[in-house]
């Protein structure tokens, strides 16, 4: 194996955020108690750094480390997903992580570490790599989601999660193995030449596809392995339930096209009735049990599950439209999520927690923005426009449609109109009853910015979509 | 490249909705929306005025790129068919700014910037020659009047609203699928014209049809979808009545003329004897259910749904009578009922109720109110003389030039006008002073009413006299519709 210097310059970005969380573990160490949200801004600035290194290499398309790493259009597109999630949930933290009384600076250092393991998903081209990139994410977040360590519930959700979460890493490994042993490879399109012509039908090619997807599938909540997901939303500090909301799940996606449509595509046909089946119970099961929460985390919750199963549609409908819709959609979700969980987490105020959706009632009565932007982002959730989430829903099913899978198109606009009545029902509670306690929002600048860049980015997304369509469309890696 | 008249007398009133947000004054704000929908009312004028009557060509045309990777563009263009409501929609855009002037009271700024969000939406469904451009303005419509009925409405307000969103967002989720199916069926382009020109087969026609057609017949509402619609109208405000029935309901009408018959020829006359026979069933139902209400704001909207039907009757007749009568019905209703939700909110303000046995002796008590309250239901009753004679006349001598069956059994639907708005007139306006309803304590108009009422009746006669120039205005658009329709009724014949 010749090492080529091109390996440390194009994987450049993902080890400016691991030396800089490193840097800011020692850093952590001379800082006095009281004072680490100085950490927050460097891990703000590293982030940035990141970025700025990732947008000027970005003209190079380069396959790195003996082709188990690649840095292109694609790559690139979600880092920047990433970087966005992990932006705004690091300005979301600042204030939220004081009002909960967990003054570590550790928590922004693992912030750093999921990112670069996100950053490891969307890069990898090798199954292996794509598997040490998430457990890097995983593990980091098991910590985050049980960080607010006097909260029964938050300890409660990390245990949940890490158990039922090393199950599914345990499946997931089966199902790489079961493929390495079908096919004798574990890079992605030397998989893809291996099973061309191989048989559609083979029963252990089929249990190694049911493996991944329950794999994945728990990564991204889709059902039936969505169950952690309610338990370890409401649990997890809600900027960790922010962050693990978009950005875990963007990277699962990432993962998930390229393993099924580039190294799984010549054998569509195991998987596709699968995944379709899969996404139409996310959608089924997300939209419908978010109808009768009283949590608004949990009924966010149900509603990431809802919008995964949009997501999966397109990575049903293949081609380059269903991967560009993906990739679309994840950057307009991350951006809705982040803002209606920066909104979350600014209800919460001294002892009030604000989960319910009840402390909603009379919002706009006084607080008129804080429940303006709660609409926006509600109705771009439901996907309405001219909001951004219209346009991602569209653009799926305009892939769905092209490839001619109606009937799932049919299914996947049904659903999303019973999930409007839960949208829909927190801006009534908003404005249209009396409310029944005075607000005190945890406003500051930086949740103030974070919900700023949430609110432009949908809005822009919703009525200019060109520029960000057309940056999908190149970035889709080709097939 | 002129002017861009269409896109101002479209975004005018949002622009007016931005400067809202920054105004705190509940007097400023009344203020401000009247001056943009007076002005924007002003713009559609020479809209009419200028629009060329001797063409079926879309006309003030906007054209320009803005999602090339789906080939979407911004197109605006009216016809003559459309070129009626903009100039509908700006009319009673600052008739309903009036009509909410004292009867809206808390969180002026925010209705008002709905009101106009309203209109922005309504009149771009109306010019949109872009699928893409056109379901952005139908969808967001949904918000601003969830918004209206479900913050400013009656006692019932939270249920009518989710209801009234849910079921319109059903019907046109299927719509989407149908415009996308189209985009690919058609070429790649969500173009309007373009997509108008090309022929498809039967079958896909069939389910497209299906798509479009539920979610007009949920907006005009044609029976069974009108369930939503008596409480919507109930619990709306006065201007929310206004909107939904003037405006809101003809989109769906709009719709089944501008897509449903120019793009699905075959399948439209597939369709048509279903269509024809829920229009009867919705014009005789709507006017038996009207007869049975004790409020009044209930039985104009059963009345609604009957008067839907004529509309709907006439648009699948195929013959120029019955498809000029239906285009004129639409922007009769809207007027004549507009202004009936308007006389009754004007009277609900002063006594709090609605109900029929709370009223009596109107006549005596607020004699100019109750002038203008007879000439709307004169008008709603079709008296000849009165605009929706026009339109109703029209439609029942296309309906007799189709279908014998279908025309009688509309007459009685109009008998049954005549009927449940005259015992409904009888109750409130005439008799002695119903001392109940604390009638005898209300005051009559001011002038800030008067000019709203004043407006409509001056179109309620002047359509009545003189209905040509509007005639004129849709004549070589219906015309061109009906030439296309029938060359494709003709080719369905030769088949079979």
């Amino acid at each position: 194996m010749n090492f080529d210097i091109s390996n440390i310059i194009f994987s450049m970005p993902e080890i400016i955020v691991l030396a800089g969380a490193c840097l800011l573990l020692m850093f952590d160490l001379i800082l006095p108690k009281g004072q680490k949200q100085a950490i927050a801004y460097v891990a703000l600035a590293v982030v940035i750094i990141a970025g700025a290194e990732t947008w000027l290499l970005s003209d190079n398309i380069a396959h790195i480390f003996n082709r188990m790493f690649m840095f292109d259009g694609y790559s690139i597109f979600f880092k920047f997903v990433f970087y966005i999630g992990t932006l705004l949930a690091i300005l979301l933290s600042i204030n939220y992580m004081k009002i909960e009384g967990e003054d570590y600076g550790e928590y922004y250092v693992l912030i750093l570490f999921a990112l670069s393991g996100m950053m490891i998903m969307a890069s990898g081209t090798d199954l292996l790599s794509i598997y040490v990139g998430l457990e890097l994410m995983a593990l980091s977040i098991y910590i985050l989601t049980g960080f607010t360590q006097r909260s029964g519930k938050s300890n409660e959700a990390a245990m949940k999660y890490i158990i039922l979460g090393s199950f599914s890493s345990g499946v997931l490994l089966y199902g790489m193995s079961l493929i390495y042993g079908i096919t004798g490879t574990t890079q992605l399109s030397d998989l893809a030449l291996a099973l061309k012509g191989q048989d559609n039908m083979d029963m252990s090619l089929i249990l190694a596809v049911i493996f991944l997807v329950a794999g994945f599938g728990f990564k991204v909540a889709a059902v039936p392995f969505h169950m952690w997901a309610p338990d370890v939303y409401e649990g997890a500090p809600t900027s960790i339930t922010a962050f693990m909301s978009v950005g875990p799940k963007a990277a699962a996606f990432a993962a998930i096209l390229r393993i099924f449509i580039e190294a799984l595509g010549p054998v569509a046909g195991s998987w596709e009735t699968i995944l379709a089946l899969v996404a139409v119970l996310t959608m089924a099961t997300g939209s419908i049990f978010a109808l009768i929460q009283t949590n608004i985390k949990r009924m966010i919750a149900y509603s990431s599950i809802a919008h995964a199963g949009y997501a999966l549609l397109g990575v049903v409908a293949g081609g380059r439209d269903g991967i560009s819709s993906v990739m679309l959609y994840m950057l307009i979700y991350t951006l809705m999520n982040m803002g209606i969980f920066g909104l979350i987490i600014m209800m919460r105020k001294g002892d009030f927690r604000g989960e319910n959706i009840h402390d909603y009632t009379g919002l706009a009565k006084t607080n008129k923005l804080a429940a303006l932007l709660m609409l926006i982002f509600l109705f771009s959730l439901a996907g309405i426009p001219p909001t951004g989430g219209f346009v991602g829903k569209f653009y799926i099913f305009m892939a769905l449609v092209g490839q001619g899978l109606i009937p799932l198109a049919v299914i996947a606009v049904i659903f999303s109109a019973v999930s409007a009545f839960f949208y829909i029902r927190i801006v009534m509670l908003m404005y249209m009853k009396e409310p029944t306690h005075k607000f005190d929002l945890a406003t500051t600048p930086a949740s103030g910015i974070a919900i700023a860049i949430a609110l432009i980015g949908i809005l822009i997304i919703g009525v200019l979509p060109s520029w960000f369509l057309e940056m999908a469309q190149r970035a889709a890696f080709p097939v | 490249m002129g002017i861009p008249i269409l896109s101002i007398v479209t975004f005018l009133p949002l622009l007016g909705a931005l400067i809202l947000l920054f105004v705190r004054n509940a007097v400023a704000a009344r203020w401000i929306a009247l001056a943009f929908t007076v002005v924007d009312f002003l713009v559609a004028i020479p809209i009419v005025l200028k629009f060329d009557s001797t063409t079926h060509n879309m006309q003030f045309v906007e054209h320009y790129i803005w999602i090339p990777s789906w080939n979407i563009t911004y197109f605006m263009g009216i016809d003559g068919i459309s070129v009626l409501f903009i100039f509908l929609s700006s009319l009673l855009g600052w008739v309903c700014v009036l009509a909410s002037w004292r009867s809206i009271q808390h969180k002026v700024k925010e209705f008002m910037m709905a009101l106009l969000v309203m209109q922005t939406a309504m009149i771009g469904v109306f010019c949109a020659l872009d699928f893409f451009l056109f379901y952005l303005f139908w969808e967001a419509m949904l918000i601003p009047m969830y918004l209206i009925i479900g913050v400013w409405g009656g006692k019932n307000r939270i249920y009518a609203a989710i209801k009234f969103f849910l079921y319109t967002l059903a019907g046109s989720v299927l719509m989407l699928i149908g415009i996308i199916a189209l985009y690919f069926a058609g070429g790649h382009t969500f173009d309007i014209i373009e997509l108008m020109k090309q022929n498809y087969p039967f079958a896909f026609q069939f389910w497209v049809f299906l798509s479009f057609f539920i979610a007009f017949a949920i907006k005009v509402p044609m029976f069974p979808f009108h369930t939503w619609l008596p409480d919507a109208h109930v619990e709306a405000p006065t201007a929310g009545s206004i909107i939904l029935a003037g405006v809101l309901l003809k989109m769906g009408t709009y719709g089944l003329i501008r897509f449903n018959l120019t793009l699905f020829e075959e399948a439209a006359r597939y369709f048509t004897p279903l269509i024809l026979v829920m229009s009867v069933i919705g014009i005789i139902y709507g006017g038996y259910l009207a007869l049975a209400q004790s409020d009044i704001k209930k039985l104009i909207a059963y009345s609604s749904i009957s008067h839907m039907g004529f509309v709907t009757l006439g648009l699948f007749v195929y013959n120029s009578a019955g498809v000029e009568g239906a285009i004129m019905q639409m922007l009769n209703h809207g007027i004549t009922t507009g202004a009936l939700f308007l006389c009754i909110g004007l009277i609900y303000e002063r006594t709090h109720t609605r109900e029929l046995a709370d009223y009596g002796g109107l006549a005596k008590a607020v004699p100019i109110y109750t002038t203008f309250f007879t000439i709307f239901i004169l008008s709603s009753m079709a008296i000849p003389g009165t605009n929706s004679f026009i339109g109703e006349f029209l439609i029942l001598a296309g309906a007799f030039g189709y279908s014998k069956v279908a025309g009688a059994f509309s007459i009685i639907g109009a008998m049954l006008g005549a009927v449940y708005l005259l015992s409904m007139y009888k109750k409130v306006a005439l008799g002695e002073i119903n001392h109940k309803g604390h009638i005898h304590e209300a005051h009559d108009v001011n002038v800030r009413e008067l000019a709203a009422m004043v407006a409509l009746a001056i179109f309620v006669f002047w359509i009545g006299v003189n209905a040509a120039p509007f005639v004129e205005l849709i004549h070589p658009s219906v015309s061109h519709l009906l030439e296309q329709l029938n060359s494709a009724g003709n080719m369905v014949a030769h088949v079979r």
